[in-house]
């Protein structure tokens, strides 16, 4: 580890209603790797966020190479040096990586407008060489995956020969290999003499990649540590200063041997292959596997929302005929989607229209007249039964933290009374205490009998929850391994078994 | 990454069918007009067709810019108006040369381009209310200006060589392509290579596909928008003059109506009005689409209301193959 790099001080700042960042200080070296961590809504981002440019501070002073600098604007920060890689991808889907990661400073040719593509297209492939990645700079990240465009961003923050590099939740939606790719990149740039800021939920990343540990919590700086001089449990204290729920799930009380979900040799050309499985209930199924495994077109197939070409699909023991959404609903077949925002919710609303919406057919009188006393009273039980923290029902969701948002999508479907729910990365992006929240409701369902898919690319989030666990790989299913036989190493041995017959285990 | 090039390759193998899709519309539409009527696939007839596209396809242009940049743009058909107002000012009331005219004309269109711009980037007034306003602002204006009464240009002037002139027929007798065709396909090729080369063309798709990443970049999206906007405006006074001498008058009272077949042949070309995507080859394609169903209709003596009744289906018939090709996604 170098100097002193980077001093925040003193730092305030506030949104109308909220005291985001109350007299908040943060320091970085050169050469380190600074975690910064905290809830949801403690404030980590809204600090980066300031020294990034894209908020203003109200008060307090930064320090960076020994002079106090202003920085009003992202572009003012980048010209210092700081970049950020931000938690919502935001890439242009329209261009191609390259032109994504030079925008606002495309090389030119002549009279400064021509621009010179071949130039763009040449420095990328350069900064890729460079993180190993087998990327092509014409591609359009439209075309991309998600992790690939992570990729992009990193690539992007990295083409600034930033000294301060921030990045705020890189590896939530990568998976295991693609994140041992992105601390290779990480420590390769620490030892060039970096400052990396570096915010992330997943704790056991932190031992394994950071220098040092900043905990923030409702906005406040609380400490911080020398990771060596640590470990989780204390971070976590630190973090939300309360006993968080731990247990493992009440395993293996399969209550019933009733399978109310089979899938029969579903597929759809390259991305489904082959896929068969069964479901029973009060059953909590782990999907696991890489990212881009095929586990979310298999939800989505069974769901409805994407067409499949071959096999079958029965609840309880009837074959069923799922066109489209609303064909799974009728089927007792429920979806939360990964990206809750998109899909899940609609943020502008309410959290009482939010609800309203799954179960307002069947509370209207005569004309579509809404039945208001019935709906709230409704709204109201399910609200406190996931007990969602919100002022009141008709506060907008988009001010609801994650986890909340979260126990909303669940609370739509719980509301309808569907009894298989596919679950897609329900913890993705949401913070220790909310995620053991969630957990606790899951396996709340599960005993109440209804019968739950868990996609998740989290191993320890699996291991802890999955009564089975069906592991995938290129679209195929390579495994299905019971509780006992569930391990950190078995999945993995499964979800990187590529090209090769379904095997089974035998321990 | 093995992946991504399978998708790209399925994509852009779409794009490209969703291309040749209009463009196969175009050519079928000819000939399908060219045996139903003898009158149609004449010279005169298709020098006719091109006039008619001129000034549709100057206007288009110049809204496949906004549009692409995420925005949209209603008052292109007054403004249109308002330039060849501000070029009868020039040249008939106050008798300055024609060429200061011109200028003067398509200057304006480039002054109401950027306070529209200014409007929208600025001051954040959703592109639909701002173009609206400058839609009754420059018919206001035009009317004012002209006192409600088409202003004439003198003969000797010439104005109306401009667009009806013919270069190519002095170079090649007998080629009598009038100016204003070879107008239109010079703008598109300068719109297209601006799109497909410059840095402004890269905003332009970069703001539409995701305007708050960009500004993230440290781009500086106030200004560009308002580039945007004032190109748009020049490609509109080119219009306004090229209308001007096609009728070798101003005439006030025109231009309602001219804003909305310009989105059509924007939208029938592949222009997403959400923004991101779009050619100025889809724009100009998708204008004489327009032109030339207006064109058969009229020969084969189908009745004006019925025409405007076929573009507007084949608007939504476009969008609807458009959003087929994307297929449908939850």
């Amino acid at each position: 580890m170098g100097e002193l790099l980077l001093l925040m001080e003193e730092i305030d700042k506030s949104f109308p209603g909220v005291n985001a960042l109350k007299k908040c200080r943060f320091e970085l070296k050169a050469g380190e790797v600074h975690a910064l961590v905290g809830e949801n809504g403690a404030g980590k981002s809204t600090l980066v966020k300031v020294l990034a440019g894209v908020y203003t501070k109200d008060a307090g002073r930064i320090v960076y190479k020994g002079k106090e600098v202003d920085i009003p604007n992202p572009k003012a920060a980048q010209l210092l040096g700081i970049s950020m890689v931000h938690q919502e991808l935001d890439l242009m889907p329209h261009l191609t990586a390259a032109q994504n990661i030079f925008i606002g400073r495309e090389p030119v040719r002549r009279w400064k407008i021509i621009l010179d593509e071949n130039s763009l297209n040449e420095q990328t492939e350069r900064i890729f060489d460079m993180m190993h990645l087998k990327l092509e700079p014409r591609l359009k990240v439209a075309n991309m995956s998600v992790a690939n465009q992570q990729m992009v961003e990193i690539a992007k923050a990295l083409s600034f020969n930033s000294e301060v590099l921030i990045l705020d939740e890189p590896t939530a939606t990568l998976a295991q290999v693609e994140i041992i790719e992105l601390f290779r990149i990480i420590r390769q740039l620490r030892d060039r003499g970096v400052g990396v800021i570096y915010i992330s939920h997943r704790l056991e990343e932190l031992q394994e990649l950071t220098d040092r540990i900043t905990v923030m919590r409702d906005g406040l700086y609380v400490d911080t540590v020398q990771t060596k001089d640590t470990n989780i449990d204390q971070i976590i204290k630190l973090m939300v200063g309360r006993v968080i729920y731990e247990s493992s799930p009440e395993l293996p009380k399969v209550p019933s041997k009733e399978t109310v979900l089979e899938v029969k040799n579903l597929s759809r050309n390259d991305v489904i292959k082959n896929v068969s499985f069964s479901l029973k209930q009060g059953e909590i199924l782990g999907f696991a596997g890489l990212v881009g495994a095929g586990r979310t077109e298999v939800a989505r197939a069974i769901f409805g929302a994407d067409p499949f070409d071959t096999g079958e699909i029965l609840v309880k023991g009837k074959k069923v005929n799922i066109k489209s959404p609303s064909d799974a609903v009728k089927n007792d077949i429920g979806y939360l989607s990964e990206d809750r925002k998109q899909f899940g919710l609609c943020l502008g609303l309410d959290v009482e229209t939010n609800i309203a919406m799954v179960i307002i057919d069947k509370l209207t009188s005569f004309l579509g007249w809404i039945k208001n006393i019935e709906l709230r009273s409704i709204v109201k039980r399910i609200v406190d039964k996931l007990s969602i923290k919100t002022p009141s029902l008709n506060q907008k969701v988009q001010n609801l933290s994650g986890g909340n948002q979260q126990k909303l999508v669940v609370g739509k479907w719980l509301a309808k009374d569907t009894n298989i729910l596919i679950f897609d990365e329900p913890t993705r992006g949401i913070d220790v205490g909310a995620k053991s929240e969630i957990y606790k409701l899951l396996n709340e369902l599960a005993q109440q009998g209804k019968s739950i898919i868990m996609i998740s690319s989290e191993l320890p989030e699996i291991l802890r929850m999955s009564h089975r666990v069906v592991v995938m790989c290129e679209g195929r299913i390579t495994g299905e391994l019971n509780y006992e036989e569930a391990t950190q190493e078995n999945i993995m041995k499964l979800a990187t078994l590529r090209n090769s017959e379904k095997v089974i285990l035998n321990n | 990454m093995k992946d991504d090039t399978i998708i790209k390759d399925r994509n852009t193998r779409s794009e490209a069918i969703q291309r040749l899709m209009a463009f196969g519309a175009l050519i079928i539409i000819f000939i399908g007009f060219s045996f139903a009527s003898p009158y149609f696939c004449t010279f005169r007839n298709i020098i006719g067709i091109l006039i008619a596209t001129a000034v549709n396809g100057l206007l288009a242009i110049g809204v496949t810019f906004i549009i692409i940049s995420g925005g949209i743009d209603l008052s292109v058909g007054t403004v249109m108006t308002l330039s060849a107002v501000m070029s009868g000012v020039f040249i008939t009331y106050w008798d300055l040369p024609v060429p200061l005219g011109v200028i003067a004309g398509i200057l304006t269109g480039c002054v109401a381009g950027s306070t529209n711009g200014i409007l929208v980037s600025k001051f954040n007034i959703p592109p639909f209310v701002a173009t609206l306003g400058m839609l009754n602002m420059a018919r206001g204006f035009s009317l004012v200006i002209s006192k409600l009464s088409p202003i004439y240009f003198a003969l000797e002037k010439s104005v109306s060589s401009i667009a009806m002139g013919s270069i190519l027929g002095t170079v090649i007798p007998g080629f009598d392509v009038p100016n204003a065709v070879l107008i239109l396909f010079g703008s598109a090729i300068v719109a297209s290579l601006i799109l497909s080369k410059t840095i402004l063309g890269r905003y332009c798709y970069a703001i539409g596909s995701n305007e708050k990443a960009v500004r993230l970049s440290g781009v500086n999206v106030i200004f560009w928008k308002t580039i945007i906007y004032t190109t748009a405006g020049l490609f509109i006074g080119i219009a306004g003059v090229v209308i001007a001498s096609r009728l070798n008058s101003a005439q006030p009272s025109l231009g309602l109506g001219y804003e909305l077949d310009a989105i059509a042949a924007a939208v029938i070309g592949g222009t997403s009005l959400r923004g991101g995507e779009g050619t100025i080859m889809g724009t100009i394609i998708g204008a004489f689409i327009i032109s030339i169903l207006t064109n058969g209709l009229r020969i084969m003596s189908v009745p004006q209301e019925w025409q405007i009744v076929v573009t507007g289906f084949i608007v939504i018939f476009a969008v609807y193959l458009d959003i087929l090709r994307r297929g449908t996604q939850l």
